[in-house]
């Protein structure tokens, strides 16, 4: 089942098979101490860059900042939402710890 | 490899989208295919329509293209009559009401809540007396923006009113130029004050004198490549090159037509002309402009007037830093600049704008880049008179520094972009500093522009004090902040803002700017300006001047705004949103 991906209106969200399912402005708990030195850098999502499936995570790339030291950037693969018989499922970003997967080829 | 909106637009774009558009407005929006829905939502925007945020589905936002921000006799009534009858929506903000007008920092108009449906009888109204949305947003020429008292102005070097007109013309509706890589936005400008501001559009045409065969010719010397968005803020760069106004049109085209040939179409994020400076440099640009796609030799730049530029320039050399106020045309007329506080306005007082102006005017209105209107061509023996008039007790043209210096753009109650609520929050700041913070003696231009995210719609880089959209947290709980700002501003040595102070949360931001003016006033040497003051203190120590802090202005709206449906709704949560809905505005899911 072919499931669409797109960042749409200047990287403000997520569109998957064509419906609007994670936006810009959520706040994460990055489980990535490389990104600022943090231990679980509080990132503020600022624009989405891109998105991708590795079977059934779909991740994003973002660039964003955290809001405890400041440091603005892009971590790795954030994984957003998991795909369900090619339907979205969220997942609850601002609550959870996200790993953050390091390499450009999650496709 | 091209990207998804690449492909859309080049299997269906530009004139073409008209008629599809009207065919779904008059099926509904719920027969756009699932599956379609991106790509007809990314091409509607050529037309001027802008899906809302998550939880508006099925509404739009729509701009009108005002050319220049003129409003010719007629146009604002017709404007008026379509938000009335169209622009309301399914919640009401506590400060504006439902159905109003917002004049835009682009010099055009937006509405909000409008109806898929009601598109078809929206275009007769506006077509019936020459308004358009046609190419308001999308990948191509956007309003094409100048100074709005073009042609009337008494500091005029050039009437520019004419090639921004004539740009319009030739470029509204043009197929060779109706696909570009991205948005192109355009600045004629002629007068002798700079509030064109063409350092932050793409193409910028401004005022200048060359000698061309030993005669002395008025025309205009070309820029290229400003912008303010996404962390990225350029100004616009010299290539050395005059045009005659005759030679306007044609030498624009040759550079959109470069634009079009040369931009980044397989990455979105890098394909403004801005970028594409960035890479080739100013000489580079000039050589196969002149070389690939103009036929005649072009002339190097002539004198410019730079240096007497005092628009939005945070400097007090005498000219005018904006158009509120009354001033005399050079046709002995005066013109009233009215102070729209963040450019938005009922439609009730819209519609008593277009009396207004037809009774003490000609009726015609015109648009500023800081959110305000102008009514034009009022003789003097009217002035008093319009100044008894209920509507100036509003939009004063005589307003508090605080309210005249406020910009705001659309944040989170409708944009997908953006980070934290905009518009009312500066009108609660306006009116609580106004309430509570003297500003230092002879202070009588000091602007305040809240964007809320990087895209600065509001153009926060060059105000006295920049805000910008961000999020911290406040007790443990995350909150709406915004980044500060200090010193950008245009005028003869344009500079963008320093952002001293981050994350900030919102209801400390008005204390932040009242230590500041505290502070500002305790160091200030003589009568300097703000942005001199700023020029010539560390950023360290700027830093220090900013002080956050709690006061008595008490903020509604410090949680995540964007996680509603509509911050102002009784039941504000996402679930309870009617979105989206028949044109009628019943919802869809309930009865399908």
């Amino acid at each position: 089942m072919s499931v669409s991906l797109r960042v749409l209106d200047d990287g403000a969200w997520v569109s998957v098979n064509d419906a609007r399912e994670v936006s810009v402005s959520e706040l994460w708990r990055l489980d990535d101490p490389s990104f600022c030195g943090c231990e679980l850098p509080d990132f503020v999502v600022e624009n989405v860059l891109d998105v991708g499936a590795d079977g059934r995570t779909v991740s994003a790339k973002v660039y964003g900042q955290c809001i405890a030291c400041g440091h603005a950037g892009v971590p790795g693969w954030v994984p957003v939402g998991r795909l369900r018989e090619g339907e979205f499922v969220d997942i609850d970003r601002e609550r959870v710890v996200l790993p953050v997967r390091r390499g450009d080829d999650s496709e | 490899m091209p990207t998804d909106v690449e492909r859309w637009k080049s299997e269906v774009y530009g004139n073409e989208i008209r008629e599809h558009l009207l065919e779904f407005a008059e099926q509904g929006w719920d027969t756009i295919p699932e599956d379609e829905r991106d790509a007809w939502f990314e091409r509607f925007k050529w037309w001027g329509l802008y899906h809302q945020r998550n939880g508006q589905e099925s509404y739009f936002m729509m701009r009108i293209g005002t050319p220049n921000g003129v409003l010719t006799p007629g146009q604002t009534e017709v404007v008026a009559e379509v938000a009335d009858e169209y622009a309301r929506g399914p919640a009401e903000n506590p400060i504006f009401g439902n159905g109003y007008v917002d004049w835009t920092t682009r010099q055009s108009i937006q509405l909000h809540w409008i109806k898929l449906e009601d598109i078809p009888e929206i275009f007769e109204k506006l077509e019936s007396v020459g308004l358009s949305t046609q190419q308001a947003c999308g990948d191509s020429w956007r309003n094409i923006v100048g100074c709005p008292v073009a042609g009337k102005d008494k500091h005029e070097h050039v009437d520019a009113l004419p090639v921004a007109m004539e740009l319009n013309e030739t470029f509204k509706g043009n197929d060779d130029h109706s696909n570009l890589p991205r948005k192109w936005k355009v600045s004629v400008t002629g007068c002798r004050e700079g509030c064109g501001q063409g350092d932050i559009n793409d193409l910028a045409l401004e005022p200048a004198t060359k000698e061309i065969d030993g005669e002395e010719t008025r025309g205009f010397n070309i820029r290229i490549g400003g912008g303010l968005s996404r962390n990225e803020p350029r100004l616009a760069r010299d290539i050395d090159v005059f045009v005659t106004p005759e030679q306007a049109a044609e030498v624009s085209g040759a550079i959109s037509a470069l634009f079009r040939e040369n931009g980044d179409r397989d990455n979105r994020y890098n394909a403004r002309i801005k970028f594409l400076m960035d890479e080739w440099g100013a000489e580079k640009f000039r050589n196969v402009l002149q070389e690939e796609f103009v036929d005649f030799e072009l002339e190097t730049a002539g004198e410019d007037l730079r240096s007497e530029y005092s628009y939005n320039s945070g400097y007090a050399n005498g000219g005018h830093a904006d158009h509120v106020g009354i001033h005399e045309q050079a046709d002995g007329n005066y013109y009233v600049g009215l102070d729209v506080l963040v450019g938005r306005m009922g439609v009730d007082d819209t519609k008593e704008l277009a009396r207004v102006a037809d009774e003490y005017g000609s009726g015609e209105v015109r648009v500023t880049q800081r959110q305000n209107v102008i009514i034009t061509d009022v003789p003097e023996e009217k002035l008093d008179a319009l100044q008894d008039e209920e509507l100036l007790d509003h939009y004063s043209p005589d307003p508090h520094p605080f309210m005249r210096g406020s910009i705001a753009c659309t944040g989170t109650e409708f944009c997908s972009l953006s980070i934290v609520e905009t518009k009312n929050r500066q009108v609660r700041y306006a009116r609580w500093l106004k309430e509570n913070v003297e500003l230092p003696a002879g202070v009588e231009d000091f602007h305040i522009h809240l964007s809320g995210c990087t895209a600065s719609c509001a153009q926060p880089q060059i105000a006295d004090i920049s805000l910008r959209g961000m999020k911290t947290r406040k007790d443990g709980e995350p909150v709406e902040a915004l980044d500060i700002g200090l010193g950008g501003g245009l005028g003869e040595n344009p500079n963008f803002a320093e952002w001293v102070t981050q994350r900030v949360p919102v209801d400390e931001v008005p204390g932040a700017i009242k230590n500041l003016l505290a502070n500002f006033e305790e160091r200030r040497e003589g009568d300097e300006t703000f942005r001199e003051f700023v020029a010539r203190t560390d950023e360290e120590d700027l830093a220090e001047l900013v002080e956050p802090e709690e006061t008595s202005y008490e903020d509604p709206m410090m949680h995540n705004t964007k996680r509603t449906w509509y911050p102002y709704a009784e039941d504000d949560s996402m679930d309870a949103s009617p979105a989206p809905t028949h044109g009628d505005g019943t919802p869809i899911a309930s009865d399908d």
